[in-house]
C-alpha cells in the first residue's frame, strides 16, 4: 500500500513536470533529431498514396512529403507514411503523431480555423463527383431521387452530399462507411445505386473494380475541393517550409527546371532560377534548411508537373487531364509566388 | 510501566489499522483527483495554445449530414449535433437490446444442447461454440454483411412477399403502421392485461402454497395479455393503417425500412455473444451437483421439469455475474458498427460529429460517459436480478 501510493505520488509529479514541457513546439528540429519525416497519408488511394507490393508509397500526396524529406535530409526516403482514415487525420495531426498530413484533404474554413491546423497550399484542385452503374441508365446527379449513396463519413462529401440534394429538393438515403475500402465494397455490391467522393477519387476507385467500364462519373462536379497538405497551427518556420517546398516545384516547373535537366540548370543565368536553386541569395536559409533545398527537390522528387503526369497524368493509369491543375501560364490555377 | 498502561490510545490512533486505512485512502483519492484535474487543465492549456476549439457549444450547431436509420427525426437542413448524438445512442440502444434478448434465448439454447443426451445435437452446439468463439468479431460482422447482401436481389426485382412485405440488398421494407389517435386506448390496455396477469400470477402460487391446486398460468397470461388488447382494438375500431412501399425509380419507397447493416450487426452481435452465453450457461448447469439431478430423479420429476425446477435456478447463481460480463460486451462490440456502415453512437457522434467539429476531447469524453453509463445501469440491474435469485436461506 504504501510503495503505491509513494508511485502515485511520483506518477503525479511527473504529469506535472510534462504539462510545463509543453509550450512551443519546433517541428524541424524534432523531425532532424528523430532522422525521418512522419507523414500523414490516406490508407490506399492510386495516383495520390498507395503502398505497392514492397511497401513503398507513390501517389501525389505522397510525393509531396518526399520533396519535404528530399529538403530537409537529401534524402526523398526518409519518410515513415502513416496510414490514416478521414475520419483520424486530424486527431493524428493535433496530437503530434505526424508532423505533417498530405492525404486529399480539402481546404475549409472550420478546418483552418478552428481546428487549430494550417493548410500550406493546394496540390490538387478537385470537386465532388458522382459515379453510377452504366445499366441504371442515369446520366445527372438530378435525377438520382430517391437513390440510395454510398460515402465516406468524416469528410466534406458527407456535407455537400446533404447540401446538393436538399437545394434540388432531392430525396435520397446515405449509407456512410469508416472506411473507403468499404464505402467502394459497398457500392460494388450493390448496397448503393451511387458513389460519391472528390472526381479523382473516382477516377481512381473505378479502377479497383471488377468491372470498370460498366460504371460512368456523372457530369456534375457539385463542389469546391482544393486539396492540399496540413500542418499544425502555431509552428510558422514548419509552415513555411511545407509551404516553400510546394511552391518550389511549381517554379520549378514554371521555368523549365526539371528532373533531368537541374544539374544544368545549375549553371543558367536566369537569375529566378539561380535564386531557385540556390547559387544566389540565401533562400533556404531563412526556412531553416540550407541553400540548395529547392534543387534537392528537384533533384530527388521531381517538378510539379513531372510528379503530376508520372502519379494521376499520362504517365499513370488515372490518365487525369492537367485541367484546372495547369499552371498559371496555361491557364489553370496552380500558382506560385516568386522566390525572391 | 504503569504510565504506558495510561496512554495506549494515544499511541493506537496512529497505528491503528483503520485509522491508517482511512487516511491512506483520502491520500490516494487526492492523489486521483489531482491527477484528473491536472490532466483536464494540461489539455484544456494545450487546446487553447494550438487554438483548437474547446466546449460544448458545438451542441447546438447545425449537423449538415444525413443518418439513414433513425428512430427519431433527423434531417440535414434541421437538426443539430446534440440531436445526431441522440440519433447514434438510441441505434446503438436498439441493436444492443435486441441483441442481448437474442443472444441470451440462443445461448441458453446452445448451452443447453451441448449437454444433451443426443450426441449429435450435443456436437453441433460443440462446433458452433468453438467457431464462434474463436473468429474475431470484425471478421464476422464482414462475413454477416457479405451474406445478408450477396443474395438479395437489387430494388428495381426486389422479393415481393405477401402482405406488401418487400426484400431487397436495400433491406427488408415492411408495410409502415400508422396508429389513429385511438391506439392509446390499445397501448393502456395492454398494459393493464400486464399488470392483470401478474396478479393472478402471484394470486395462483399462493393459492397452489396453500392448497395445491395448479393453475394453468401460461395459458390465462397469454389469453390476458393478448386477447384484452385485441378486443379494445376492434371496439375502437381498428384504428391503425398501414403505409405500403411503392416501387420508385431506384429503390421502393414510403414503408417501414429495415437495413441491412442492421440486420447484419445484430446476426453478429448475436450469434458471437450467444457462443459465450453458451459456454456460461453449461459451467453454471455442470457447476449443479449430479446429486441434485438424481435427487429429484428420485422424486419421480421427469428430466424437463427437473432442468427447470431444480437444476436451472440453482445454475443461474454461478450463471449471472459472467451473464453480465457478456451483455456489456455485447453493448460495447456494437461499437464496431463503424465498420459496415450501422450509424451507431460511435459511427454518428464519435466518427462524422468528432470530424465535423474537430473537437475530440468533449466527445470522446461524452461517448466514454455513456458507455460507462450503460454498463453501469446494466451492471445494477443484474446484480439486483442476482439478489432475488441467490439462494435464500431459511
Amino acid at each position: 500500500m504504501k510503495s503505491f501510493v509513494t508511485a502515485a505520488i511520483a506518477a503525479a509529479i511527473s504529469v506535472c513536470a510534462a504539462s510545463s514541457v509543453q509550450a512551443q513546439t519546433n517541428t524541424l528540429a524534432q523531425v532532424k533529431n528523430r532522422g525521418i519525416l512522419h507523414c500523414g497519408s490516406g490508407t490506399g488511394l492510386a495516383g495520390f498514396g498507395l503502398p505497392d507490393a514492397q511497401g513503398n508509397w507513390t501517389g501525389l500526396d505522397v510525393d509531396l512529403c518526399r520533396a519535404v524529406a528530399a529538403a530537409i535530409f537529401n534524402d526523398p526516403n526518409k519518410v515513415k507514411f502513416i496510414p490514416l482514415s478521414a475520419k483520424d487525420r486530424f486527431t493524428s495531426l493535433q496530437s503530434g503523431e505526424v508532423d505533417l498530413l498530405s492525404r486529399t484533404t480539402t481546404w475549409t474554413m472550420s478546418r483552418d480555423t478552428s481546428l487549430g491546423l494550417n493548410f500550406a497550399g493546394v496540390n490538387y484542385y478537385d470537386g465532388q463527383g458522382f459515379m453510377v452503374r452504366k445499366k441504371l441508365g442515369v446520366d445527372s446527379v438530378l435525377k438520382l431521387a430517391g437513390a440510395s449513396i454510398c460515402t465516406q463519413q468524416g469528410t466534406t462529401t458527407e456535407l455537400n452530399l446533404a447540401d446538393y440534394f436538399r437545394a434540388n429538393n432531392l430525396k435520397y438515403e446515405v449509407v456512410a462507411f469508416a472506411s473507403n475500402t468499404e464505402t467502394v465494397k459497398a457500392y460494388e455490391s450493390g448496397r448503393c445505386d451511387a458513389f460519391t467522393t472528390d472526381a479523382s477519387g473516382l477516377y481512381a476507385e473505378r479502377l479497383t473494380l471488377s468491372a470498370p467500364a460498366d460504371h460512368i462519373v456523372l457530369p456534375e462536379i457539385i463542389s469546391k475541393e482544393p486539396l492540399g497538405p496540413v500542418v499544425r497551427h502555431g509552428d510558422d518556420l514548419w509552415l513555411d517550409i511545407v509551404k516553400w517546398t510546394h511552391f518550389a516545384m511549381l517554379n520549378a516547373e514554371e521555368l523549365g527546371v526539371s528532373k533531368a535537366n537541374v544539374d544544368e540548370m545549375l549553371k543558367s543565368p536566369n537569375p529566378e532560377i539561380k535564386r531557385l536553386l540556390g547559387t544566389e541569395g540565401k533562400y533556404g536559409e531563412a526556412i531553416g534548411l540550407t541553400n540548395d533545398w529547392a534543387y534537392r527537390i528537384v533533384k530527388l522528387v521531381g517538378n510539379y508537373g513531372e510528379v503530376f503526369e508520372k502519379n494521376v497524368g499520362a504517365g499513370s493509369l488515372l490518365k487525369i487531364a492537367r485541367g484546372q491543375n495547369a499552371l498559371w501560364t496555361k491557364g489553370g490555377l496552380q500558382y506560385a509566388p516568386p522566390i525572391r | 510501566m504503569p504510565t504506558d498502561a495510561v496512554k495506549p490510545g494515544r499511541a493506537s490512533l496512529f497505528y491503528d489499522p483503520k485509522i491508517r486505512g482511512y487516511v491512506y485512502q483520502i491520500v490516494l483519492l487526492a492523489v486521483v483527483a489531482f491527477l484528473i484535474w491536472s490532466a483536464a487543465s494540461n489539455a484544456i492549456e494545450n487546446l487553447r495554445a494550438q487554438k483548437i476549439a474547446s466546449g460544448f457549444g458545438f451542441w447546438h450547431n447545425a449537423a449538415g449530414f444525413d443518418v439513414n436509420q433513425k428512430l427519431i427525426p433527423f434531417s440535414a437542413a434541421a437538426s443539430t449535433y446534440g440531436q445526431a448524438f441522440w440519433v447514434g445512442l438510441l441505434n446503438t440502444l436498439l441493436v444492443a437490446s435486441i441483441g442481448i434478448v437474442l443472444s441470451t434465448f440462443l445461448g441458453f439454447f446452445v448451452g443447453v444442447a451441448r449437454l444433451s443426451s443426443n450426441w449429435v445435437l450435443a456436437k453441433l452446439a460443440m462446433i458452433y461454440v468453438e467457431v464462434i468463439r474463436n473468429l474475431p468479431l470484425l471478421l464476422q460482422l464482414f462475413f454477416w454483411y457479405n451474406a445478408v447482401l450477396k443474395p438479395l436481389p437489387d430494388a428495381r426485382n426486389s422479393i415481393a412477399l405477401p402482405g406488401s412485405i418487400f426484400l431487397n440488398n436495400r433491406g427488408l421494407i415492411l408495410p409502415n403502421p400508422q396508429f389513429g389517435p385511438a391506439f392509446q386506448a390499445v397501448v393502456i390496455a395492454f398494459f393493464v392485461a400486464v399488470v392483470v396477469a401478474f396478479v393472478f400470477y402471484r394470486w395462483s402460487k399462493t393459492q397452489q402454497a396453500r392448497t395445491g391446486t395448479q393453475y394453468p398460468n401460461g395459458l390465462i397470461t397469454l389469453a390476458l395479455i393478448l386477447g384484452v388488447p385485441l378486443l379494445v382494438f376492434f371496439f375502437a375500431g381498428s384504428p391503425l393503417s398501414f403505409e405500403l412501399p411503392q416501387q420508385g425509380r431506384f429503390n421502393l419507397t414510403g414503408g417501414l425500412q429495415i437495413f441491412p447493416e442492421f440486420v447484419a450487426l445484430l446476426i453478429g452481435l448475436t450469434t458471437y455473444t450467444a457462443g459465450f452465453i453458451a459456454e456460461v450457461v453449461r459451467a453454471g448447469i455442470l457447476a449443479v451437483s449430479k446429486g441434485q439431478t438424481e435427487a429429484a430423479h428420485a422424486l419421480g420429476l421427469r428430466p424437463g421439469p427437473t432442468l427447470k425446477l431444480v437444476v436451472i435456478p440453482q445454475a443461474m447463481r454461478v450463471i449471472i455475474p459472467p451473464l453480465t460480463s457478456n451483455y456489456l460486451n455485447l453493448t460495447k462490440n456494437s461499437s464496431l458498427a463503424v465498420a459496415i456502415g450501422y450509424p451507431d453512437l460511435v459511427q454518428v457522434f464519435t466518427g462524422t460529429v468528432l470530424n465535423q467539429t474537430g473537437q475530440a476531447v468533449e466527445v470522446v469524453a461524452i461517448t466514454m460517459a455513456v458507455y460507462l453509463t450503460i454498463s453501469l445501469v446494466t451492471s445494477l440491474f443484474m446484480n439486483i436480478y442476482n439478489q432475488r435469485m441467490a439462494l435464500v436461506e431459511r
